[in-house]
């Protein structure tokens, strides 16, 4: 299932803008891999270019390539809707469809991709979706009421159970605890060490503290100045970064000295 | 007192103000309402003594009664009350002012509508009336066909563009499409008849008069309402719904049409049926491009159909023998007029609190 991430001298444009510049990274596959660095420097963006999320918006593109299991997501015959179905993402502020109950968002990629499933086999992705995502105990009794009736941090689990339940080798994850409290943040980071059996993660994190508990491997970006492309200046194992890092600048940023 | 309080701090010796924040003397309750209503009273009186007129009683006494709640108020609580007092009953009389042809006009319609709001004003038509009697069901089976059709016109058209302009469109083609929908607005309606008239004249010939040439003028009209309303409402769909849909692998066409839309099926609701409410009195285009006879006709695509507002102009601009009754109709087909677009307007309520997203808390 989980698959390893090549990335090879990536830059990322919006429009004429270089937002990111010549990242070169290998991913691993079935760990957590995070991204840290100053706000602006990139991460989003380079999460977003894992899945093709980028070009979502109007002028952005690509340069370089990302390959995945030996192929190229940035190939002339690639269709960015296949990529997704293999790459799921959650994002910062939870967002489960208002219009669709809890059971009707988990099974929400399976029902728009108009995948054909019985009711017991939907039933049972609902329930194996949610508990994966350590959430089914609180809502089975209230399957059908609406998502956003959730708290915050169970609306958070439920995204992330909505996009486990389209079974990604990959799930990208852009700041999925920065608009939630201490508790629900641990129950997502008890979550991502249960799911990282099963996926590849890539986090994009604030908070150093959640990078050095959750993650294997940890990217640092950062840029030079304001309209400088960000770049990755260093990606090594966590114990390493965090404890004897390579760059100069990396070390600054960890221990708090930036600017 | 000096010797119970030696705490107090020095400086707060003014009794007025014991707290740390500033008090005031403030009018009682219902003091501003009772100047306001003085000052109404000499008002009153000075029209009384150059003769007695309801427009004058009016004028001086909501300026005497706003100038007397300013100057009382100015004295007892300070400039920032007065001014606030002031504004409020400028406002005050705005809203009173912009209320009046509304109130004028329902009690008009009401008062002169009523005597001819009977079971036999929806159940005759008026197929041989030549007097008395006779009914509107004709002009009410048209009005309904009509706007129907001009709704099946407009609905498709104006929700894709606006689907077009919020999900797709870029660059200039969107800048032009919005330039133009915005140019649509501002058509006069006897213009979009003329239109219509023109174009199934060139198609059919001369002297063809039917439900549909109607419909297509209305559409014309419509269409940019449709668009305008529906463009606003899609833009508040929030952007993450769309990412969190197409993360999910879905495709853009399948996240509009089942995240995007049912997002916004209350706003879009609300908005196509208050466009149909703007153009179910149009009277200009119909009286061009549809006529009137005074049978009824179930088929919008052959001969003329009776409108409510072209049947309300005919009975009022051509009454027959009987005066009266042919006036009277025609304030009661204005008033049947008005009761269909309340009924749009609730059915708009309706729509969006059945569809509105729950919360489920």
């Amino acid at each position: 299932m989980a698959k390893r991430i090549d990335v090879s001298d990536l830059n990322i444009y919006y429009t004429n803008f270089l937002a990111v510049e010549g990242v070169n990274v290998s991913i691993e596959p079935r760990s957590i891999t995070a991204l840290i660095g100053p706000s602006g420097c990139g991460k989003s963006t380079f999460l977003r270019s894992l899945n093709r999320m980028h070009e979502v918006i109007p002028g952005a593109r690509v340069e370089g390539k990302v390959v995945i299991d030996g192929q190229d997501l940035y190939g002339s015959d690639v269709d960015p809707v296949n990529v997704r179905r293999q790459i799921g993402m959650v994002f910062q502020r939870p967002n489960p469809f208002p219009t669709m109950s809890i059971y009707d968002n988990v099974v929400a990629g399976v029902r728009l991709n108009s995948t054909r499933m019985k009711k017991s086999e939907m039933d049972d992705l609902v329930e194996t979706s949610l508990k994966g995502a350590n959430l089914w105990n609180e809502v089975k009794d209230r399957l059908s009421r609406p998502g956003s009736g959730l708290s915050g941090g169970q609306q958070q689990r439920l995204c992330i159970a909505r996009a486990i339940a389209v079974e990604p080798e990959v799930l990208l994850m852009d700041e999925p605890c920065s608009a939630l409290d201490p508790i629900s943040t641990l129950a997502i980071e008890d979550l991502m060490m249960e799911l990282k059996d099963r996926f590849t993660i890539v986090i994009v994190t604030h908070n150093m503290q959640q990078a050095a508990r959750v993650s294997e491997a940890t990217g640092f970006f950062n840029l030079n100045g304001v309209g400088q492309p960000g770049r990755l200046i260093e990606f090594n194992p966590t114990e390493k970064i965090f404890s004897n890092p390579d760059q100069k600048a990396t070390e600054d940023y960890i221990s708090g000295r930036f600017g | 007192m000096s010797t119970e309080t030696p705490l107090a701090p020095i400086g707060s010796t003014s009794a007025a103000s014991p707290g740390p924040v500033q008090t005031q003397r403030r009018l009682p309750r219902f003091a501003a309402a009772g100047l306001f209503l003085a000052g109404v009273a000499v008002g009153a009186l000075l029209s009384a003594l150059t003769g007695f007129s309801l427009a004058l009683t009016v004028l001086y006494g909501v300026v005497l009664g706003t100038l007397a709640v300013y100057a009382v108020s100015r004295q007892v609580e300070g400039r920032r009350k007065a001014t606030d007092r002031l504004v409020t009953s400028l406002v005050s009389t705005a809203f009173a002012i912009a209320m009046v042809p509304l109130l004028s006009l329902v009690y008009t319609v009401l008062d002169r509508g009523l005597a001819r709001l009977d079971a036999s004003f929806f159940t005759n038509s008026m197929f041989r009336v030549v007097g008395e009697g006779g009914g509107a069901y004709h002009a009410i089976v048209g009005t309904v066909l009509i706007t129907a059709l001009t709704t099946l016109i407009a609905v498709p058209i104006g929700l894709l563009t606006a689907i077009y302009l919020v999900e797709y469109g870029t660059g200039r083609l969107k800048k032009a499409i919005t330039f133009f929908v915005d140019v649509m607005t501002g058509i006069p309606s006897i213009v979009a008849g003329l239109f219509a008239f023109a174009l199934f004249t060139l198609l059919f010939g001369n002297d063809v008069r039917l439900g549909l040439m109607g419909s297509v003028a209305l559409a014309v009209l419509m269409i940019p309402v449709v668009v305008r309303s529906c463009e606003e409402v899609l833009k508040l769909v929030p952007n993450e719904l769309r990412e969190a849909a197409y993360a999910l692998g879905v495709p853009k066409w399948r996240t509009v049409v089942k995240v995007v839309l049912p997002t916004a099926i209350a706003g879009l609701g609300t908005g196509i049926t208050l466009a149909v409410a703007r153009v179910i009195g149009e009277t200009a285009p119909l009286l061009i491009t549809v006529g009137l006879i005074t049978g009824t006709n179930f088929n919008p695509f052959e001969g003329r159909m009776a409108t409510l507002p072209v049947f309300a102009y005919y009975q009022l601009t051509q009454p027959g023998t009987a005066t009266q009754a042919f006036i009277d109709r025609a304030w009661t087909a204005a008033l049947v007029l008005i009761m269909l677009v309340m009924g749009l307007n609730v059915v708009a309520r309706l729509i969006s609190r059945l569809f509105a997203p729950k919360t489920g808390r």
